[in-house]
């Protein structure tokens, strides 16, 4: 089992550890839901010191990543993150990503901690063919970089107090290289997987602790708590973020997961399964990723069954959880052609029953409302 | 960790509470630490009779789904009527606002199966 930087920190905490992507990680301090309120209202901190990172570097990153990225990276700055996906060559995808590009011969991927070795193997092996070498212009830096999330409405105004690089006009998505905490060369970017704002911030191993420990200081007039992977999981849902290994795997399209947005079919971009991509968007695919809400009182889970009217099955759960915000059960899941629009009735087989549902368009929750 | 003297407990975390031929049942203050955020309890057997380690009900959590066990026969009289809008009552106070179900025993003798204090303890801490 690996730890990150931070396990002695969260025990002292007294969180609740869970394995979970082969890392000892907390799932829970204050509870779900007060951690998920937190970050919706105030702000919250996240050790996601476990995801990965690998380096794309030399003249022909660009022409590396615009082959195994469904994106467009010609339309990246310096400066700039990119949400992304590898598509794995069969119509699958082999995982999600985000893609920061530093200079023109110059990307930092970051990977699911779940699938860091698959990547890694999968980079090396598609970058072998066109002349990259693994260890120099493919670098797996996991290990060495831990990564904290503060996220929530009031999460840039605090984190404004650890750096004299302006952060709280930083545009969405976009990422400054800057001493923060005291740490010089931290990656301070306008990212997260809460729809709540904030930001997520990269050092090196051994400076977590003094970036945790500033954090919390910074944070706490305004409120701040930790927070685990638990309410990571509801505050992604609320948001109809995608979770690889639920709701997107090696077994489904980007096209199928909704993810038409990052597959770039742009003039010069050729990438891995472009053809087949393009096929399913021009002639449709069979079945798409929805979201739906519980009319009934219930909670969908991974796997139950979805189904019409006449009670035969047209899909199945890929993530679900009670909302925090709306107290009402929320989920998503491949659906059959013909149950898309929004609005459409759905029924979810809970414990031998059928409760009633509704298609909705994530996100389930809006914070402007 | 509450762990009141005057309760029976059952290996699955459930306790009892006797008045008369009536048990008042719910789930201890371990499990409800254990499970997290209680966000749904289903009792749909109110009315039924049932045997003792059948399922009486589901309590769901923010990740978990769990069935809850009968620790004693008997006729389910009815079920706690503030879960169904507050089941968070089941973290606040599970041994008192957050019981979940009476039951009119048919067999109190089967209490005698259950753990004490004690026993319920050194389950817990092993």
């Amino acid at each position: 089992m690996k730890i990150t930087p931070l396990v002695e920190i969260h025990q002292q905490l007294g969180a609740k550890m869970v394995p979970f992507a082969g890392f000892l990680m907390p799932v829970e301090y204050s509870g779900i839901q007060d951690e998920h309120i937190t970050v919706r209202t105030k702000l919250g901190v996240f050790d996601v010191s476990h995801m990965g990172e690998i380096w794309i570097r030399g003249p022909k990153a660009l022409d590396f990543l615009q082959w195994v990225t469904s994106n467009d990276v010609s339309a990246l700055y310096d400066g700039k993150v990119q949400y992304s996906c590898f598509p794995n060559g069969q119509g699958g995808i082999v995982d999600d990503l985000l893609v920061y590009r530093f200079a023109e011969d110059e990307y930092l991927l970051v990977v699911n901690a779940s699938n860091i070795g698959k990547d890694y193997n999968w980079l090396v092996e598609r970058g072998n063919e066109m002349g990259l070498t693994a260890g120099k212009e493919i670098e797996n830096v996991s290990d060495e970089m831990a990564q904290l999330a503060i996220q929530g409405p009031l999460a840039l105004k605090a984190m404004q107090k650890l750096t004299k690089e302006p952060v709280t006009d930083m545009k969405y998505y976009t990422f400054k290289k800057t001493e923060f905490a005291g740490i010089p060369g931290a990656i301070f970017s306008t990212t997260g997987y809460t729809g709540a704002g904030g930001c997520e911030v990269y050092v090196p191993a051994d400076k977590a602790v003094r970036l945790w420990e500033a954090v919390m200081d910074a944070g706490k007039e305004y409120g701040i708590k930790p927070v685990g992977l638990g309410a990571r999981d509801t505050l992604r849902l609320e948001m109809g973020f995608c979770l690889y290994g639920n709701d997107i795997t090696d077994k489904t399209s980007p096209i199928e997961a909704g993810l038409g947005w990052i597959t770039k079919f742009v003039d010069g971009k050729n990438f891995i399964d472009r053809d087949l991509l393009w096929k399913q968007k021009q002639e449709g695919v069979e079945r798409r990723l929805k979201g739906f809400v519980l009319i009934d009182r219930g909670i969908p889970r991974q796997h139950y069954p979805v189904y019409n009217e006449a009670h035969e099955q047209i899909g199945e759960v890929t993530s679900g959880t009670m909302s925090p915000m709306l107290k009402q059960g929320i989920g998503m899941g491949y659906l059959q052609k013909g149950y898309w629009k929004e609005g459409t009735p759905v029924w979810i087989g809970i414990r031998n029953k059928f409760l009633q549902a509704r298609v909705v368009k994530p996100p389930f929750y809006k914070p402007e409302d | 960790m509450n762990i009141p003297d005057n309760l029976k407990y059952t290996k699955d975390h459930e306790w009892v509470r006797v008045e008369d031929d009536v048990a008042w049942v719910g789930i201890t203050d371990y499990a409800q630490g254990e499970l997290g955020d209680i966000v749904f309890v289903e009792i749909e057997t109110v009315g039924d009779s049932l045997n003792k380690g059948e399922t009486f009900g589901t309590v769901e959590a923010v990740k978990t789904v769990s069935d809850v066990f009968l620790p004693v026969s008997g006729e389910i009289l009815e079920s706690n009527p503030v879960l169904s809008d507050t089941p968070e009552v089941v973290n606040e106070d599970p041994y008192g606002e957050g019981w979940m179900i009476k039951v009119k025993m048919s067999n109190p003798a089967e209490l005698d199966d259950l753990m004490d204090v004690e026993a319920y303890q050194k389950m817990i801490n092993a």
